[in-house]
């Protein structure tokens, strides 16, 4: 377990600094001059002129050779140091601290949600395997996986804020405001999750072991959770991990659609206003916080499946 | 609609979570008036934000505008300027408190003014000279006369802040400023919110609490004011404001804005080297069917380059420009261009393919540029469309490569467009006005503007630059823009401010 979470932490420290020279490499090569986007960035688009440019310019040292700035973000990742926003002039540190707290209340409720959804029908579904259920389920995961999260995002937001009146359709001022974008995410998340659980349970529940407990006498409530369950959160578990991609993907489009504070929003705009720090900095979050709910997987799957610790 | 299954699965947790929330979308009347718009917070600093804090009327600046763009007083109670226009003093008013308490006094107003010169802004059009408090009055030095000094001291980079606001090296840090409402949440980029400030030297607002909310995809906004979670949504995009009109909540306003969709063009171009050539690119372009078709805003074709709303800078008896694509076509064979066998222009065998610049990030002009495209094509210009970021415009008009730009002027950048004009279409040109363009009688009427006191003669010189404008296109104006807003019918009072100055909070009321 040490050895994994170890190969977890060098995982950690060789995506810091692909990210770091990706973002700065792929910042230098988007077309346009960064010093008028980030002049546009801070004074708008009405005031951006050469002379602000060139102040801006000047102020940054965006003149100055570009391994020289590489070799400074380097040093800055580092030691830890992110600097300041080239827009706000606040340090990234602090930005991202704001903006990482709503992205994961968001992230996590997404989670949530999308484990009390899919994985349950999904056994239910497994259970009665060419089932309604199963079929109606399938037709579902895949219209749900199929429709893009802002699409998505507009149809909840269509039937739950302006039909049912339910939750507020974008903002952020309290719990409700969170419900939609949630479900959004959730609902793309619980459609593969969904279908993983279905088919490790049709697989469980065909299988000689199962049959057996049952012929052994076991009453059908206690059967599945004694000899499914467990069986069936293994694979639920990996593909957790695997979709956290579509979670990070996700989160980008949903946050700007519902006017949420979130990192994918900072990352966005940061992004067309050429902020290097602020992008590296989002970027570097992201990529870290991936590194560790994969950690957090392998932890999870761990407890969960005695044939690896014994493997181990 | 999602399948029902999964409907059916999400109402207990839906109607679990939403008992923990207030109701915004049923809240009553007389609460927190809820504003969405595009624009993101950048920071406290009066030159990243300020035209927010002022919109919000959290801060104030010396002097005002009304609704036709004129001088009022703010915080400074009257102005006057020397004989020689040099320098112009404006006395404080009394009994101003700011949101800490402390007084507003000629001292700090000059502090401020001193810190926001110190950035870039509107304030390095004029050469100021000093900023003093003399007495009660901050007393401005200028090097040169500049009469529209006033509208500077009316823009958002020039709001008057407490002196605790700034931090040591003259940026903001803290909002605390003079105006009806007093900040209490700023949560940068996104949210702020104000509550009435009771001191107020100019009587207490009737709405006493608002919360501001920058979303940048329109649909967002526009589901949020059919929902009810906005009582003021700014901004709608051309779908939306049909669909808004039909719900009967909300009220849709619209103003004409002094922003236009212009084309900035490369006077030292062939044919476009003289007003004949630009004239006919001019009548090339069928501005109403743009307007109606493309914008859905019928009647926005821009007939000179301000719209009738300025009423100082319109002038209604100018001859409107004209659309007549076979009258262009004419105007371009007397300058030497004939159609060859595949339609297009061309002059010593060298045919007329052009490319003209424009960008994204205003949605509508990649579109009008590509309709102007076919526009231009059906009189012989072989145009090729390119959209890049809105920096290759600055970019090409100073290496000198630009040939023909699409894009969106705002002439109210300081309430008296005459400043931005100046800027503009300076000697040589600027990098969203003119290039290559150069006509001493337009020089000579804007130096007279600059020093002119009479009122009288002002208006004489504005219709001259006008006219100047209109006859020589040094740029061709396409469309004007409207602002529009959707607004909850449950206030009273509700109006878009022409200028973009404010939300009109404080002069809003709910019904009873």
């Amino acid at each position: 377990m040490i050895a994994r979470l170890g190969q977890r932490l060098l995982q950690a420290l060789f995506v810091a600094l692909a990210v770091g020279a990706l973002t700065f490499a792929l910042m230098r090569l988007l077309p346009g001059d960064m010093a008028y986007r980030i002049a546009a960035g801070r004074y708008g688009y009405d005031f951006v002129s050469a002379e602000n440019a060139a102040a801006v310019r000047a102020e940054l040292g965006l003149e100055g050779p570009v391994w020289s700035a590489f070799a400074r973000w380097l040093w800055d990742i580092a030691t830890l140091d992110l600097g300041r926003s080239l827009v706000s002039g606040e340090p990234v540190l602090a930005e991202i601290g704001h903006q990482l707290g709503a992205s994961l209340t968001l992230a996590l409720a997404a989670v949530a949600l999308s484990l009390l959804l899919g994985p349950p029908l999904g056994m239910m579904a497994g259970r009665r395997a060419g089932g309604a259920l199963d079929r109606a389920l399938l037709v579902s995961a895949v219209v749900l996986r199929a429709l893009p999260p802002f699409v998505l995002g507009l149809i909840l937001v269509l039937v739950f804020a302006l039909s049912l009146g339910w939750f507020p359709a974008a903002g952020h001022a309290g719990w409700a405001n969170l419900v939609l974008p949630a479900a959004t995410l959730a609902l793309g998340l619980a459609a593969v999750s969904s279908r993983v659980a279905r088919d490790a349970t049709a697989e469980i529940v065909s299988a000689p072991f199962y049959a057996f407990a049952r012929l052994k006498g076991l009453p059908e409530a206690q059967l599945f959770p004694r000899h499914g369950l467990r069986n069936v959160s293994v694979p639920v578990v990996t593909y957790l991990g695997v979709q956290l991609v579509m979670l990070i993907e996700g989160v980008v489009v949903v946050e700007t659609l519902f006017a949420w504070p979130g990192i994918g929003h900072a990352l966005v705009h940061a992004i067309v206003q050429r902020d290097v720090p602020m992008v590296q900095g989002t970027a570097l979050a992201m990529g870290l916080i991936f590194v560790c709910l994969n950690a957090l997987v392998d932890l999870a799957n761990a407890r969960l499946d005695p044939r690896a610790r014994a493997a181990a | 609609m999602p399948p029902r299954t999964l409907v059916g699965a999400l109402r207990p947790l839906a109607l679990a979570v939403s008992l923990l929330a207030p109701w915004p979308a049923l809240a009553a009347p007389g609460g927190s008036f809820d504003i969405v718009a595009p624009f993101e917070i950048g920071g406290p600093d009066p030159s990243l934000s300020g035209f927010l804090f002022q919109r919000m009327q959290v801060g104030e600046t010396l002097l005002d505008v009304d609704r036709e763009g004129r001088p009022q007083p703010g915080l400074a109670t009257s102005w006057s300027v020397s004989a020689d226009g040099l320098v112009w003093t404006l006395p404080i008013r009394e009994g101003v408190r700011f949101h800490d308490g402390t007084a507003l006094t000629a001292e700090n107003a000059a502090a401020a003014l001193r810190f926001a010169r110190a950035k870039p802004g509107v304030l390095e059009r004029a050469r100021i000279e000093s900023v003093a408090a003399e007495g009660n009055s901050v007393v401005i030095r200028l090097a040169e006369p500049f009469a529209p000094l006033a509208a500077l001291l009316a823009h958002a980079s020039t709001i008057i802040l407490a002196p605790a606001s700034y931090g040591p090296d003259g940026t903001a840090t803290k909002v605390l400023g003079t105006g009806p409402y007093r900040l209490t949440r700023l949560e940068a980029p996104q949210r702020m919110a104000v509550e009435a400030f009771d001191a107020y030297w100019g009587g207490k607002p009737a709405i006493r609490q608002a919360t501001y909310l920058a979303a940048g995809r329109g649909e967002t906004r526009t589901l949020m004011a059919e929902s009810g979670d906005a009582d003021l949504a700014f901004q709608l995009d051309p779908p939306s404001i049909a669909r808004l009109k039909a719900n009967g909540a909300v009220e849709v306003m619209k103003v004409p804005l002094p922003r236009v969709m212009q084309i900035k063009l490369n006077a030292g171009l062939p044919p476009f080297d003289t007003a004949e050539g630009r004239l006919a690119l001019s009548e090339s372009i069928q501005r109403a069917g743009l307007a109606s078709a493309l914008l859905r805003a019928p009647g926005t074709g821009a007939t000179q380059l301000f719209p009738p709303s300025v009423e100082a800078w319109h002038d209604p008896d100018l001859a409107p420009l004209a659309t007549d694509p076979e009258r262009a076509r004419a105007r371009f064979e007397a300058l030497g261009w004939a159609p060859g066998a595949d339609g297009i222009l061309a002059k010593d065998g060298k045919p007329l393919r052009l490319k003209l610049l424009t960008y994204a990030d205003r949605p509508e002009l990649p579109l009008i540029a590509t309709a102007l495209q076919d526009q231009f094509r059906q009189v012989g210009l072989d145009v090729e469309v390119s959209v890049t970021n809105s920096s290759s415009i600055p970019a090409g008009h100073q290496d000198g490569t630009l040939q023909l730009a699409l894009a969106a002027r705002n002439y109210s950048l300081v309430p008296d467009p005459f400043v931005t004009l100046l800027g503009d279409f300076r000697d040589g040109g600027s990098d969203w006005g003119s290039m290559n363009w150069n006509d001493p009688a337009f020089h000579a009427a804007t130096k007279a503007l600059l020093a002119s006191t009479d009122p009288a003669e002002q208006t004489r010189l504005r219709r001259e630059i006008a006219a100047i404008l209109q006859r020589d296109l040094p740029v061709v104006p396409v469309v004007w823009y409207e602002q529009t807003a959707a607004v909850t019918k449950a206030v009273e009072g509700a109006a878009i401010d022409p200028f973009e100055r404010s939300f009109g909070l404080s002069k809003m009321a709910w019904k009873p």
